[in-house]
């Protein structure tokens, strides 16, 4: 659509307008900065907390802003949507471009890659660790149903997979994975207060170092707050976020795995 | 493609009264109708005789022309005259006229059977352009096929075509099935079509022949690609009624906002003025093929939607009657109306429920326009979302056709490119979801739906009882719609309307009421 048009929009000023050293949000204009946003204060519902909010959307790089409702959630507590600009902007010229993300292979061609490269069905153990209950994130990667369509881990035939499920202990996680004797470990945090999940993933890679196993196997975290940043610096070999689904997280660890097995020949 | 639902066991007899009241109210306005003529509707035949542009000051050669005539005796009859005389074509006449070179008034009259013949060759031109855009449509939609359901219908309002371009092809690709160009507000009250590509409206881009040209494109071009026909929506209400269906009739637009009613209430346009000008301007949409909306939805949002909802169906039922006098087949009839009822109400949903399986089983074969809510629509956007949804559930439920979406930031400002996106994303997932629940559901008898459809269909009775004695201006003036009172000789746009001479004829009425090609 753009090439069509794209001088027309020229000649009326559009596309000069685009930066890529200068990007901001887009509500219905090039460069508008348009965002929205919505909070609680914890302050009650008087034309203070209205003041209140405003300075404090100020605060976050937002001018010309409009509250367009506000209400009492509780005696001391007013919740509010917001509408502004935002003024700040990123240089994309800047950041680049993520070429480490690999393209999924199809369920077929991981189950005849694995088939190829290591004879063997390869063992994969995963669960909700810690205090956490949910279950959402690591079955919708292991569970033969899967997630969007994508079936999970357990409908591959060329993998042994073992879904221990929620509330495991990091202790009764690592005995697990040595009996199963796992190639790739998967550890699901979806819901976190106040960084428990952090300290419950940190804690993982420690007791798997004192074990000695740490360096045998593929470890791997997956979940709402995930990102491979944070996974890397954690100690864990990569990490998913959401929206990730079973493709993803095994094309990762066969192609991680060969290519272990390749500098071990070597 | 209609399917005749009989759902709210309605005493089909009283729905039939109600419709021969509508018709004598429609067919006592006609008769007032058919002896005048407008400035808007003069000028509709300039364009129609294929004259455009806008001279150094930037005034519409249609409305320079106008000023140059006598409106009662009709543009034809000058045009007419003076291609005779000079030899020119219409707009080579135009822009003599805009030089000063030519005054038509002055020019030699001739025989009127001499200007008809001479202006017939240009007439059938122009109605051959329009039946050409109308054969393009139903090509493609051949070509496409139909869509199945309600057709998602989304808004785009930036005030720069160019930008209104982007979001379209954004809304096409997520799944709109028509786009409709809101206006820059006040346009409605201006007397002329502003010309050219614009990038600077308030709240929406001017009307004009070249924006609508831009975006029919795109939609073409996007379509072409998607395999779907993308509808193009724009307004006719307003002081150029016709003249925007003429232009909309050029350009291929697929629907048009079009309802007098809505212009006196709303606008505050001259009643007179405007119900004349809607005649013409519908006559233009029939033969084009373009489906008309009407905005009775509008009624509801200044006065209480569960007391006041029998206007609506009574508005509806004049609207179809106006619409029929012009030529328009019940399947281009986008009859409006609107899920308003306040949300704090004890079964308000089954009163929309009741309300629009009223508005489907009176129109069963007109693909009803349905309006999303705006009233109570707050900045809680997240709960905005909730009543968008139940709307989109009444749309489904009673097998409404245009389905009008609801966005995220109504009535906070115009809508961001996503919230698009999050409406048709709704409305797509409750339109699939819910498919078949219009056949599955019954509604239990003399319960809360069937009561209150008949008790909202017997106060439209008794209401098109009083105006058809009363007639439709003074029903005006009295404030029954809307509870909004317009005087008869008040609004906007009364200096525009002229009594027909003897020698005025408009060629083109004959034309589209003929609904063939002479």
């Amino acid at each position: 659509m753009m090439g069509k048009y794209l001088k027309e929009m020229k000649e009326m000023g559009f596309r000069d307008k685009f930066d890529p050293k200068n990007i901001k949000p887009y509500g219905d204009t090039l460069n508008d900065g348009k965002v929205q946003l919505s909070f609680t204060l914890p302050i009650a519902n008087t034309t203070q907390a209205t003041i209140a909010a405003l300075k404090l959307v100020e605060k976050m790089g937002l001018i010309d802003p409009h509250i367009v409702f506000q209400k009492s959630l509780e005696t001391d507590f007013t919740f509010f949507v917001v509408y502004g600009q935002v003024v700040h902007y990123v240089d994309i010229t800047k950041i680049p471009l993520q070429s480490e993300q690999l393209t999924p292979m199809s369920m077929d061609e991981i189950n005849a890659f694995i088939k190829e490269h290591f004879i063997r069905k390869l063992v994969i153990v995963g669960a909700t660790t810690g205090t956490d209950s949910h279950t959402m994130g690591i079955d919708a990667i292991m569970s033969m149903k899967g997630y969007h369509g994508h079936h999970g881990l357990e409908r591959y035939e060329m993998l042994e997979t073992h879904n221990l499920g929620s509330q495991v202990m990091n202790e009764e996680f690592v005995r697990k994975s040595i009996d199963l004797q796992a190639d790739v470990l998967l550890v699901s945090q979806t819901v976190t207060q106040k960084r428990i999940h952090v300290q419950n993933l940190t804690n993982l890679v420690e007791l798997l170092e004192a074990e000695g196993i740490r360096k045998k196997i593929v470890l791997i975290c997956g979940g709402a707050r995930i990102t491979k940043e944070l996974a890397k610096e954690l100690g864990y070999d990569a990490g998913f976020g959401p929206n990730t689904v079973a493709e993803d997280v095994a094309t990762y660890f066969i192609k991680e795995l060969w290519n272990r097995n390749s500098q071990n020949t070597t | 493609m209609m399917k005749g639902w009989n759902k709210l066991n309605l005493d089909h007899a009283l729905v039939e009264r109600a419709r021969a009241k509508a018709r004598k109210i429609a067919s006592d306005m006609q008769n007032f109708i058919e002896k005048y003529t407008t400035t808007a509707i003069e000028r509709t035949i300039c364009r129609l005789f294929g004259i455009d542009g806008v001279n150094e000051e930037g005034i519409p050669l249609p409305n320079i022309i106008v000023d140059n005539i006598d409106v009662g005796v009709g543009a034809a009859v000058y045009l007419g005259n003076a291609i005779v005389t000079t030899g020119l074509n219409p707009q080579q006449i135009a822009e003599k006229v805009a030089k000063k070179e030519l005054d038509l008034k002055t020019v030699p009259l001739s025989d009127v059977d001499v200007i008809k013949s001479a202006i017939l060759p240009l007439v059938k031109e122009s109605a051959e352009k329009i039946r050409r855009n109308r054969a393009e449509r139903n090509k493609l939609l051949e070509k496409y096929g139909e869509k199945d359901g309600p057709l998602l219908y989304v808004i785009v309002a930036t005030g720069n075509i160019y930008e209104d371009i982007i979001q379209a092809s954004s809304a096409a690709r997520k799944g709109a099935d028509i786009i409709a160009v809101i206006r820059s507000t006040g346009q409605s009250l201006m007397d002329y079509v502003p010309y050219g590509a614009t990038t600077q409206g308030f709240g929406g881009t001017y009307a004009t022949q070249e924006n609508f040209r831009l975006m029919r494109q795109t939609l073409d071009e996007v379509g072409e690609e998607l395999g779907r026909y993308i509808r193009l929506c724009n307004y006719c209400s307003g002081l150029c009624m016709p003249e925007i269906a003429a232009m909309g009739a050029f350009e291929r637009l697929d629907v048009m906002l079009n309802d007098a009613l809505y212009g006196i209430l709303f606008r505050d346009i001259n009643m007179q003025r405007t119900i004349i000008d809607q005649h013409f301007s519908r006559m233009i949409n029939g033969y084009s093929g373009i489906i008309i909306n009407t905005g009775e939805d509008n009624y509801v949002k200044t006065v209480d939607a569960v007391e006041q909802a029998h206007t609506v169906i009574t508005s509806q039922l004049m609207n179809e009657q106006f619409a029929l006098l012009a030529g328009i087949p019940e399947g281009q009839m986008g009859i409006g109306h609107a899920f308003e009822i306040d949300p704090s109400i004890k079964n308000g949903f089954l009163y929309e429920i009741a309300q629009a399986q009223l508005s489907r089983e009176i129109f069963p074969n007109s693909p009803l326009k349905y309006m999303p809510p705006t009233r109570y629509i707050t900045g809680d956007i997240f709960m905005g979302c909730v009543q968008n949804a139940l709307f989109n559930i009444v749309t489904r439920m009673t097998d409404q056709k245009i389905c009008l979406l609801g966005m995220l930031t109504e009535a906070i400002h115009t809508p961001f490119i996503s919230d698009r996106a999050i409406a048709i994303e709704i409305a797509q997932y409750i339109f699939n979801n819910m498919d078949s629940i219009a056949e599955e559901f019954e509604f239990k008898p003399h319960g809360i739906i069937h009561q209150r459809a008949i008790l909202v269909l017997e106060r439209a009775d008794s209401l098109l009882g009083e105006i058809e004695k009363q007639g439709l201006f003074k029903t005006l003036e009295l404030g029954i719609f809307a509870g909004i009172k317009r005087p008869i000789n008040g609004g906007k746009g009364l200096d525009g309307v002229y009594k027909k001479t003897p020698e005025y004829f408009n060629p083109f009425m004959e034309i589209f009421m003929l609904k063939e090609v002479l």
